[in-house]
This record gives C-alpha cells, sequence and structure tokens, in this order.
C-alpha cells in the first residue's frame, strides 16, 4: 500500500481488466488525481502542537509524505525590542523566551555580558545560578517528559508532574518574587542571597523528588502504550544529529555524549559531579528516557549546590562593582555615593566594551546560544538568540518522512517544543 | 576556575587555530574574548564550511544570522558559528554583503543552516543564492519589509485587530495614541551625538 498504487490484484490467467468498464462515479479529473494524497491542517490551536504550531502535513493515506512547520505565530520581535533597552531592562525578555526554564536563558545572557566586561562571579553567586538553573532543568523536563505521555494518550503523568513543578516554582517565588519570569540572574551574580530556610527546603525537596520521580516511571516507562507509540519512532542517527545542529537530549539520545557543562563548563560546573546520559538508539523512547535520568543527574547536582551553599553562608552573591550591579539597599539610605550609582545604573545602566560574543549555556532543551554584539553604549547593538528549538523543529521534515499520521504528535512531543524561544 | 582564566585559556589555544586557518583558507582571522572569529571572502564561503567541516572537524552549525551595519558600505553582516564536538571549540565566520550581492547558500554543507538562512533572509532581507526553500519564516503571511533593519521603526507599519462588522481581521496603518518614546540615557558629556529635547531652543 506504501508505494500509492490501489490496482486490484488481476486473477492469473486473466488478460482482459475485469475493472475496465467499471463504473466507479468519479469523475476523469477525480481519477486523474490520485485520492489517496491530501494535505492537512496541523494547528495552530491543536493541543499536541505544545503551543502555536501550524504543520502542513502531507499525506499518503495515513504515510507522512511531507511536513511544513509554518511557525512566527508567536513572534514579538524580541531581539529588535532588545536592541532598544539598556542591558539590565533586557533581562527580563529572556524569561519570556523558553518559559518552561526561564533561568537558564537569563544565564546565557549574563554569561555573554560578563564576557565583554570581564566580570568575574562570587563562588556563591555561581553556586545559586547552578542550582536555579538545575531546577530549570528538572521543571522543563517533567512538563516535557509528561506532557509526551499526554501526546500518545495518558492524563494522570502530566498531572503527577505539575505537582513537582508547582513545589519547584515556590523555590522560585521565595528567591525573586516571581514564578515564571524571574528576572533573578545578573551580570556579576544574582539579584539577592537565598534565605538559610529556602536552602533546607530545597535540600528536603531533593530527598523527596526521587520518589515521586519513581512514581512517575511506575506510571509511563514501562507502559505497553507509550512504548507502543514512542519506540522506534523518529529515530535520529548520528550523522544526522550532527548534520542537523541538535543539541542537548536531541543529540545525546543518538548516543553522542555531549554536555556542554562537562566540555565548556560555565561558572561552577566543573566543581560538580554528574554523569552524561546517553541513549542507544536516538528514538523516541530513547529521548524520554535520557530526560529521565537527567532530572536524577540534576537532582545530584543540586545536592551537591546546596551543601556548598551552607558552608559559605552570608558571602556576597554579586559581583561588588558598583559600575555594574546595584549597591545594597541599606548602603542606599547612608552613602551618597551608592545612591549615584544606584540612580545612573538604572537609568543609563552601565557600557560594555566593543565587541562581540557568543555565550551558550546547556538550556534543557539543548543548546542555548546568546550572540551579543556592542557598540560600546548601554544598550546592545545586536543581539541573536540562537534557540535549541528552532534547530530542532527545522528536522520535523525529515524525522516524520515515512510515518504515520499518529507519530507526528510523538515526534513533536519527544523534541521539546515551547514556541517562546522558536518564534522569539 | 575563574571566566578570565578560561577566557584566557581559549585564546591561547585557539590562537594557533586561527593561524593555521587563515594560512589553510585564505580568510582573516580575529581573537578577542576568547573567540575565534574568520572573515571570509562572500564568494568562497561554501568551500570555506566545506573545509571547515571536513579538515578542521568543526561538525556542526549551530547558528546563522544577520546584522546590519548602515554606515558601511557592504551594510549587511551574515555571522555563522560553529561548533566543533571534538575540538570543544566555536569558530565564528563572517561575510560580507548588501541588498542585492547573494550570498551562497551553505546548506549543503549543513543542512542545519536551511531555516537560519531563511530567517536571515526574513530579518534582513539578504540574498541567499541556491537556497533550496526561500520563504519567509517568523513574520506574518503577506509582510512587508525587513524588521530587523536598523532603519525599520520599531513600531513597524501595520496593525491588526478583529473588525466586528467585517466578521474577519483587519490591517491598518499604524496609530500611534503618543509619539513613540525612545528612552536614551547616554550622558551627554560621554559623546552623545544628538539633539537633546530643548536644546534646539538654545541655537536659535
Amino acid at each position: 500500500m506504501a508505494d500509492g498504487h490501489n490496482t486490484p490484484a488481476r486473477p492469473l490467467g486473466v488478460t482482459v481488466d475485469p475493472f475496465e468498464d467499471y463504473e466507479d462515479g468519479l469523475t476523469p479529473h477525480a481519477r486523474a488525481m490520485d485520492d489517496r494524497k491530501f494535505t492537512i491542517n496541523f494547528g495552530p490551536q491543536h493541543p499536541a502542537a505544545h503551543g502555536v504550531l501550524r504543520l502542513v502535513l502531507e499525506l499518503d493515506g495515513e504515510l507522512v509524505t511531507r511536513v511544513d512547520p509554518h511557525i512566527g505565530l508567536l513572534h514579538r520581535g524580541t531581539e529588535k525590542l532588545m536592541e532598544a533597552r539598556t542591558y539590565l531592562q533586557n533581562i527580563p525578555y529572556l524569561d519570556r523566551l523558553d518559559y518552561v526554564s526561564p533561568m537558564n536563558q537569563e544565564h546565557a545572557f549574563c554569561l555573554a555580558i560578563e564576557r565583554l566586561l570581564g566580570v568575574d562571579v562570587p563562588y556563591r553567586g555561581q553556586l545559586i545560578r547552578v542550582l536555579y538553573s538545575e531546577i530549570g532543568r528538572i521543571l522543563n523536563h517533567l512538563l516535557n517528559s509528561t506532557m509526551q505521555a499526554m501526546d500518545v494518550g495518558a492524563l494522570t503523568p502530566p498531572l503527577w508532574g505539575h505537582e513537582e513543578r508547582e513545589k519547584l516554582m515556590v523555590f522560585y517565588e521565595r528567591a525573586c518574587g516571581a514564578r515564571l519570569h524571574a528576572n533573578y540572574f545578573r551580570p556579576g551574580g544574582v539579584h539577592q542571597d537565598l534565605t538559610p530556610e529556602l536552602i533546607d527546603d530545597i535540600d528536603r525537596w531533593c530527598k523527596e523528588f526521587p520518589r515521586a520521580l519513581d512514581d512517575i516511571e511506575k506510571l509511563v516507562t514501562e507502559n505497553r502504550i507509550f512504548k507502543q507509540r514512542n519506540v522506534d519512532i523518529g529515530v535520529v542517527s548520528k550523522e544526522n544529529a550532527l548534520a542537523w545542529g541538535f543539541s542537548g537530549v536531541m543529540l545525546r539520545g543518538s548516543d553522542i555524549a555531549w554536555d556542554i557543562r562537562k566540555a565548556q563548563p560555565y561558572d561552577c560546573y566543573e566543581d560538580m559531579e554528574f554523569d552524561i546520559v546517553v541513549g542507544k538508539n536516538g528514538d523516541c523512547w530513547d529521548r524520554y528516557l535520557c530526560r529521565v535520568e537527567e532530572m536524577r543527574q540534576s537532582v545530584r547536582i543540586m545536592e551537591q549546590c546546596v551543601h556548598k551553599l551552607r558552608n559559605c553562608p552570608g558571602e556576597p552573591v554579586l559581583a561588588e562593582d558598583n559600575k555594574i550591579t546595584p549597591p545594597r539597599r541599606g548602603e542606599m539610605k547612608r552613602s551618597m555615593e551608592a545612591l549615584i550609582h544606584h540612580f545612573k545604573l538604572y537609568t543609563e545602566g552601565f557600557k560594555t566594551p566593543e565587541g562581540e560574543v557568543y555565550a551558550v549555556v546547556e538550556a534543557p532543551k539543548g543548546e542555548f546560544g546568546v550572540y551579543l554584539v556592542s557598540d560600546g553604549t548601554n544598550k546592545p547593538y545586536r543581539v541573536k538568540l540562537s534557540a535549541p528549538g528552532f534547530r530542532h523543529l527545522q528536522a520535523m521534515d525529515w524525522m516524520n518522512r515515512g510515518h504515520m499520521l499518529a507519530d507526528v504528535s510523538a515526534i513533536l512531543g519527544s523534541l521539546d517544543m515551547v514556541f517562546g524561544e522558536v518564534d522569539r | 576556575m575563574s571566566e578570565l582564566v578560561r577566557v584566557a585559556e581559549r585564546e591561547s589555544a585557539l590562537t594557533p587555530l586561527g593561524t593555521e586557518m587563515v594560512a589553510a583558507l585564505g580568510v582573516e582571522a580575529v581573537v578577542a574574548f576568547g573567540e575565534l572569529t574568520l572573515i571570509a571572502p562572500r564568494e568562497k564561503i561554501v568551500e570555506v564550511m566545506q573545509s571547515l567541516r571536513d579538515t578542521f572537524g568543526f561538525q556542526q552549525l549551530m547558528d546563522v544570522c544577520g546584522a546590519d551595519y548602515p554606515d558601511r558600505e557592504e551594510r549587511f553582516e551574515v555571522v555563522y558559528h560553529l561548533l566543533s564536538l571534538t575540538r570543544a571549540a566555536r569558530l565564528r565566520v563572517k561575510v560580507q554583503t548588501d541588498e542585492v550581492k547573494p550570498v551562497p547558500s551553505v546548506v549543503s554543507v549543513y543542512p542545519s543552516a536551511g531555516w537560519f538562512e531563511r530567517e536571515a533572509f526574513d530579518m534582513y532581507g539578504m540574498i541567499f543564492s541556491d537556497h533550496p526553500d526561500m520563504r519567509r519564516i517568523l513574520t506574518d503571511y503577506g509582510f512587508q519589509g525587513h524588521p530587523l533593519r536598523k532603519d525599520f521603526p520599531m513600531t513597524g507599519y501595520v496593525e491588526v485587530r478583529y473588525d466586528e462588522e467585517q466578521k474577519r481581521v483587519v490591517y491598518e496603518p499604524v496609530k500611534l495614541a503618543q509619539e513613540y518614546r525612545s528612552f536614551d540615557f547616554l550622558s551627554p558629556w560621554e559623546g552623545a551625538e544628538y539633539p537633546l529635547p530643548g536644546d534646539e531652543k538654545a541655537g536659535a
């Protein structure tokens, strides 16, 4: 059937086509057009599209022959807006890209600015940034791996996943006051220190979470329907993963042990002990397994951060250069110089030296890069946000060819899409 | 390890690599902020990419983007960011172009360039020759202009709303209730070259 021919088999020995003058009720035009080929529209309001994605699917029966993703329905012109704002005003825009793990994006932007300025981050600031980056990773993987289960028909896993996410959101809120759009990382560190109670609560959560994850795994991992829908679906070879610029889990799922946190460590990742998780077959199920195991590795990193944070209470979390970072509130009440610094910083902002940098972080979805061009003023001249989802979505076409229509949502789920970052 | 030490380490590793590339590829190389930048001639970009992938081991193209410098003779830059997993190194390649001179597409070397080049075209309007599927990607269907150009206004030209009478979404020229306010806090004694509000009275 797959070759697109549906002529009835001719009985042996019969030379005349018995169907030759069969009246099928079709016009010659309809007969000339192959009626098995048609085009359908998937989205932009499809629940399995993970946001506003419009896929134009060309089908041959139920087989996908071509996928044409139409993106940009959530395009907000972030890069243009960022060119008109100072560096500090720009940090909140980074939260609105991949809104599932906001702080990881802020991290990349802050690293880019720090590299331009040549600023070092105090160790406690680095620990907090790594801690919250890993919380972001778990936030993302919890959502994605359980939503992947929902894409193939399960309803309970996302509810269980959201329960744990809710607790992490509270940690976000207690650190910076916002559940989603954190605006917490700053060039030179983080905005505020964590309270000891918050660190204790994160520690307690790290002890409890593995059991919650076991529960979710029992529900999903070996589930027969989940495996039927994901094993051997959307297989990505090593060569393809490299050629199409894959990163993160999409690369590791295809058995390439590449993790920016290990290979090009930033902040204090090189002091952390954790393993790179790789898959063997590069199919949707392997990618799911990688994400689940990465959550366990993230908990390991979080525990180490908590331990180290307890050993350095009260140390600075923000570089103490008041040309770049604001003075503490208490200081401002007493010192005229601190008040001037505060005023200058929140009106004019700081200036970066002329030049260009490309800073990357291992965001939960893959390599998130910020290409920053500075012309020596207080605003970036050009910002390019290089999102992993954009590179991965590009692969939708060849990954889906030859699969069934129902596999489209499974493959899309395993690509881990969030349209905030794809469309920017 | 301090970030400054890392930058210094990367620079000492990238400088010899850059010299090697200058000799092999006929490009210019700059090392700054711990990053290596190659400036390649536009016509040779495909060959440069090919040998960067095959002989220098830069397996992945992670990003392609445009940049607009209206003061230059060739106002656009196309910036490619490459990654080598084997060297754990990154590389930036830049070419110059303008509105009419086509940049050869590198899709044949790195398929991941496809959407990135579409995006660069959409945002800046530079032309990529031999691109298999050159369409706009991020902007609206039927959009006109290239929004990331420096001379494209921040507010755009059209706005959309749902029209209750026509029962459909209509496009209208953008109407601003107040003038677009561009805040600029550069201090005048530090080289800002624009009239501040009220300055024009001093000359009169």
